[in-house]
């Protein structure tokens, strides 16, 4: 149930994000490059297989743990998304100040 | 010690009060020039050792994050260095205002290149794409302007979306094979039957068109020549070796996981990389006859070069590798002389910059500037003195044994055509057909000629010594079409406290 609803999640999100990246204006593309960032994150996540309930590390007293490196894979992941989200929105609205619009050609239209 | 260089000289640099900025300006090009010896170091390293793993926190293997140096990676990183030293002279040679972020981006983006050559784990070569990427944003936005904020814009959509695709195809191969290490994965791939490896195969094509989006092969290459032609020119010149880090990722992947001659799938990815490449050299051959000026000229021949690139890399022979690798060398560092050149040249045009369709006034000095201009087309074009001819010439006799010859020898050889037609034209534009007086009153400074004249002094040096660089390459070649040694260097732990990153 658990691997339905996850999948279902990444598919919506990286279709949303795909739709919006393909727009013309520069905003819904950066819209479209989060959720797309989303999805990437859950679905590196997901690589290391859906168990809850387990914690991420081998001690005593663990049986059944889950593989700790997706997600530390999924936490670099996220910061440099991060950062890179708010290098182009900074970009975008240079773009806005410098040509005029926020066309992602800087074209009028 | 190559990526950790530029890290404390860019630390440096950004720590220090803007107070003091000019006394701490020969920090960068100090730091830049360094690399040469260290580069230098490394290659004699590679040639004794074979291969050096160095792990980092001294975790083994298919645990922690390796770098591993052989002799790939150091000629990479030689090649690197001489062109960021000549991009940098380059730079200092013209002082613009923005001199400190350059010096700081500048070293971020060698140690990104630096990393991503080094490395031998694949989540930690995204890590150093994102690190050059993000530095070369910056770099292509230095100097401003509106046409700088458009090509950035789509350089920095399209390098995002290649990011998330990289991230997917990490994603299968984790989830598949167990393991991000590239010698784990190649062991993972040599171990399991065909019928096992199809969503290995799957995630290592999706990575194979993401480094092709970074080398801007053919469907993937619209952006190059608009970003190349918006940036100043040591950044241009410097971003010359950026696609050449996409073609490196390409040959170490596919080297590792496939093997030269192997699997069944092999087929399939030279096919789909020859017939890419090709179209890549005919549509930049076009491109580069019909470019409007002179800088967007230059983009479509890092295009082509690249294209001539893969389409040997294709042929997936020891040989072919080599007379590849022998021609990355000499289009790397002739394409970053003839950005370097072509800014001279335009500075001395004045307002017609460096348009191809008008007739602009003479340069102050025609004989020196067209001296330089003709050596650097002659090289590109691979007329017979200089090294492009030697490089293609060995590409050309090392695909001669591969079902698709005739249609590589047709298409590269057409292409160099059209690349000798396209610069004859500029050359003629420029320097020939001009109208009034020349402009400028003072002729080129020696420290503007300096870089150019270093760079495309490899070009004869290449030729000079083609017999011991030939012999380094075939060495390469051969390191390369067998992965077992790098399995069981990596792997097998080698000495993990060996010799320093």
């Amino acid at each position: 149930m658990i691997e339905l609803l996850f999948s279902i999640s990444v598919g919506v999100l990286s279709m949303c994000g795909v739709y919006l990246m393909l727009r013309a204006r520069t905003f819904p593309v950066v819209l479209g490059l989060t959720l797309l960032s989303y999805a990437v994150n859950l679905f590196l996540f997901g690589s290391g297989r859906l168990i809850p309930g387990n914690p991420p590390l081998i001690a005593d007293g663990v049986e059944r743990y889950v593989d700790p490196l997706p997600q530390a894979l999924v936490l670099t992941a996220i910061v440099i998304g991060f950062a890179m989200t708010a290098f182009v929105m900074v970009l975008a609205l240079r773009a806005m100040n410098d040509l005029g619009n926020d066309h992602v050609d800087g074209r009028a239209d | 010690m190559p990526i950790l260089l530029p890290l404390i000289a860019a630390a440096l640099m950004m720590l220090v009060p803007a107070r003091y900025w000019p006394a701490y300006r020969w920090l960068g090009p100090v730091a830049t020039l360094f690399q040469v010896p260290i580069a230098v170091w490394l290659i004699a390293q590679a040639m004794g050792n074979g291969y050096v793993v160095y792990a980092l926190g001294d975790w083994p293997a298919p645990f922690g994050i390796v770098l591993v140096l052989d002799r790939l990676s150091a000629l990479m990183l030689m090649i690197c260095a001489v062109l960021a030293t000549a991009a940098h002279l380059a730079h200092q040679a013209r002082p613009s205002e923005h001199t400190r972020q350059f010096q700081v981006l500048f070293q971020f983006q060698l140690m990104g290149l630096n990393g991503a050559f080094l490395t031998g784990d694949l989540f930690n070569l995204f890590v150093f794409f994102e690190i050059l990427l993000i530095a070369s944003y910056g770099l292509l936005l230095q100097g401003g302007g509106p046409s700088r904020t458009r090509a950035a814009l789509h350089y920095v959509l399209l390098n995002l979306a290649g990011s998330s695709l990289f991230l997917i195809a990490m994603g299968v191969l984790y989830a598949d094979a167990g393991t991000l290490n590239m010698a784990d994965l190649a062991r993972v791939v040599s171990e399991r039957g065909p019928d096992e490896l199809i969503l290995v195969q799957a995630g290592l094509m999706l990575l194979t068109v993401v480094f092709a989006l970074k080398s801007a092969l053919l469907p993937l290459h619209l952006w190059l020549p608009a970003t190349y032609a918006a940036a100043i020119a040591p950044v241009a010149a410097l971003f010359a070796i950026m696609t050449k880090v996409g073609a490196y990722a390409v040959i170490r992947v596919l080297t590792l996981t496939f093997g030269l001659e192997g699997s069944e799938t092999t087929p399939i990815i030279s096919t789909l990389l020859v017939v890419l490449a090709l179209a890549t050299v005919a549509a930049a051959g076009f491109g580069a006859l019909g470019s409007v000026s002179l800088r967007r000229l230059c983009g479509y021949l890092v295009v082509l070069s690249i294209g001539t690139v893969f389409a040997s890399v294709a042929v997936l022979e020891p040989k072919a590798l080599s007379a590849a690798l022998y021609y990355m060398i000499q289009s790397t560092l002739v394409t970053g002389a003839l950005f370097l050149l072509v800014d001279l040249i335009a500075d001395q045009r004045g307002p017609i910059d460096d348009s191809l369709q008008l007739n602009g006034p003479p340069v102050r000095n025609p004989a020196l500037l067209g001296t330089l201009f003709f050596a650097t087309a002659v090289a590109i074009a691979g007329l017979p003195p200089l090294s492009g001819f030697f490089g293609k010439l060995m590409i050309l006799r090392a695909a001669l044994s591969a079902d698709f010859a005739p249609w590589l020898w047709g298409t590269l050889l057409v292409g160099s055509l059209l690349v000798l037609l396209a610069l004859s034209r500029a050359g003629s534009r420029l320097f020939w057909s001009t109208d009034g007086e020349p402009l400028t009153p003072a002729p080129v400074p020696l420290g503007a000629l300096l870089p150019v004249m270093l760079l495309l002094a490899a070009s004869p040096l290449l030729v000079v010594f083609a017999a011991p660089v030939h012999a380094y390459l075939d060495q390469t070649a051969a390191q390369l079409a067998n992965p077992q040694g790098y399995v069981l260097q990596v792997l097998g732990g080698g000495n993990p406290k060996g010799a320093e990153p």
